[in-house]
């Protein structure tokens, strides 16, 4: 990747990073863990990727990102605030009883968020729907969404993607976040989907892995997706949960909990300081 | 809507028929697309699959992504129906219609069929007695329960122009077409005087619309007179309609193939308790569970009969007369 671009899309996931820890510690509460294992990701989408218009967000011609794994909606946040939806400094009203910056995402409150979620399993349905509506109706939109390690524990999941195979959803790119941690623990020690290869496969689906904090690799992994006919594109994601703030780097207490003052000035600091 | 609303007065028409050929039928003019979980060939949507195929998705038995799926489409543009039987889709998939589609207000019409006890020898587990409770509790939900065949293909038509989810409650089972498929408008959220009378009101829905019919019919023959109300719009309720019933008449009876807990006998008993406290009785399955059985003798089993109705008439009466 050219270093112009390479930078310009760091700077973008700091700001997303920033962003998200300016609206988890003005909450008191929110999900960073499993929003900066995305932030890298959803820096590439909305700023390399995705066919958009943050001054027309209803645009119909629009990619659409679904947030499957809605409690990072931190991270979309701050990414869509980041690519001009709306002001930076709405961040911090998020969670509060007056913000349209609901705790999980709010496609009727919040411009830019294509579809409300939260709920895990239901997201990937609705991106189906979505890339289906594009056949349809003949357009070439792509739809992406993003799902949990621990959210593909989800039956439905499973049924969304056995859809997308037979309705041959090819304009489908789903992301597996897989940063291995979820609120019990590890997801290899609840009820553990991984291996995801042989699954993904044998549901009909097209399989990648990206490095999740490797933009090169993540734009070998979308660069793939956007090759493969006939059938629906799941990138295995491999990331660390709390990316960036190394005292949330890989710790379940940080899926769910808010930075204290003083825990969220060392925080920005260390994002800065990779600015 | 001429070339299909061609039942006779009297014909005996399951609602769920009148729904998948109204479907077909409207496919012709409004590009609405059509999802089912596999049951296509009971829930009659196989009518719109034959005329529309490229407008037809079978979802297989997974009918917590299919209402995701009708989400995804209605926030791409879309209007969509989703079809299974009422147990599956507002059982099954409550969740998925309460966060992806009624959150979110999309313009997703869910048309279940199969509802209530007249599913008949199958059993309890596909005889769904709380849909309508379910539906009528999810805020900017429409919940519609047409009381034949008319109606509801009526019914399907107006709601194509109701912007957000609508819940669409159809039968397996056949019953007598009152309506006159020439004359009859269909208005949501609008009740329907059917008889008039001053002792009583019997507000029913569904089926029940009929049997209140008959039951006015017996009860006239024993002095009473009652007025009967149809209410196929359970949400939003027609509530100036069932308000004025109670000033007029002063006792209510609800009638409803439904646990009484939730439909329309709360419904009624919620407007009339905040507007004009009379006596409301109900009848409906009085929360259970049904069984296996012929469709006659099961109603039978769980009072929804006209004389059921009869009898709660009287007793409402007695209740107003203290």
């Amino acid at each position: 990747m050219e270093a112009d671009k390479l930078a310009l899309l760091k700077h973008q996931a700091a700001r997303i990073r920033l962003g998200i820890l300016d609206g988890v510690h003005g909450a008191g509460s929110g999900h960073p863990g499993g929003s900066l294992s995305i932030a890298d990701i959803l820096s590439y989408l909305y700023f390399e990727e995705m066919r958009i218009d943050p001054a027309n967000p209803t645009w119909e011609d629009r990619d659409r990102l679904v947030l499957s794994k809605g409690h990072a909606a931190p991270a979309l946040y701050a990414a869509l605030a980041a690519r001009g939806y709306f002001p930076t400094e709405k961040l911090t009203t998020l969670r509060q009883v007056d913000s349209f910056l609901q705790g999980h995402p709010d496609m009727k409150h919040t411009p830019g968020v294509d579809m409300s979620t939260g709920s895990l399993g239901q997201g990937i349905s609705a991106a189906c729907g979505m890339a289906l509506a594009a056949k349809v109706d003949g357009r070439d939109y792509r739809v992406y969404a993003i799902v949990g390690d621990g959210e593909s524990e989800e039956g439905q999941v499973w049924e969304a993607l056995m859809f997308a195979a037979r309705y041959d959803l090819d304009n489908l790119c789903v992301v597996i976040d897989w940063n291995g941690l979820q609120i019990d623990g590890p997801v290899s020690e609840i009820v553990n989907p991984a291996p995801y290869d042989g699954k993904l496969a044998g549901f009909g689906c097209h399989v990648v892995h990206m490095d999740a904090h490797d933009f090169d690799s993540i734009a070998r992994a979308f660069d793939e997706a956007k090759t493969v006919k006939g059938k629906p594109t799941v990138i295995i994601a491999t990331s660390v949960k709390g990316k960036g703030v190394s005292y949330m780097e890989n710790q379940v207490k940080w899926h769910g909990s808010a930075p204290n003052d003083q825990q969220y000035a060392q925080a920005v600091e260390e994002i800065k300081a990779q600015m | 809507m001429e070339n299909i609303c061609n039942w006779k007065i009297g014909e005996k028409v399951a609602t769920r028929e009148a729904y998948g050929k109204a479907l077909a039928a409207l496919g012709a003019a409004h590009d609405f697309v059509v999802l089912d979980a596999d049951l296509a060939e009971a829930t009659k949507t196989c009518y719109f699959k034959k005329a529309y195929p490229h407008r037809f998705f079978d979802c297989g038995i997974a009918e917590g992504n299919m209402i995701g799926v009708a989400a995804g489409l209605a926030a791409a543009g879309k209007t969509v129906f989703a079809s299974s039987f009422a147990m599956f889709a507002a059982g099954r998939a409550f969740e998925q219609i309460r966060n992806s589609v009624a959150y979110p207000h999309l313009n997703v019409k869910i048309a279940a069929t199969h509802a209530g006890i007249t599913v008949g020898e199958d059993g309890a587990t596909h005889q769904c007695l709380e849909d309508l409770s379910l539906m009528r509790t999810l805020p900017g939900m429409t919940v519609i329960n047409p009381a034949d065949a008319v109606e509801a293909a009526a019914a399907l038509e107006a709601v194509l122009s109701v912007d957000g989810p609508c819940y669409l409650r159809f039968g397996r089972y056949a019953t007598p077409v009152f309506h006159d498929p020439d004359t009859y408008r269909f208005r949501v959220g609008k009740g329907e005087v059917v008889a008039d009378g001053t002792d009583v009101t019997l507000v029913a829905t569904g089926i029940m619309v009929g049997m209140a019919m008959e039951a006015a019919a017996t009860l006239a023959g024993e002095g009473i007179s009652a007025r009967v109300i149809n209410i196929s719009t359970i949400k939003p309720l027609d509530e100036e309609l069932i308000l004025k019933a109670a000033r007029e008449t002063g006792a209510i009876v609800t009638a409803e193939e439904h646990n009484i807990i939730g439909g329309l006998g709360s419904a009624v008993a919620e407007t009339v308790s905040e507007g004009c406290p009379v006596p409301v009785l109900r009848v409906g399955v009085a929360d259970s569970f049904g069984r296996s059985g012929k469709v006659p003798p099961l109603l039978e089993l769980y009072g929804l009969t006209p004389a059921h109705i009869c009898e709660k008439a009287k007793a409402a009466l007695s209740m107003k007369r203290k």
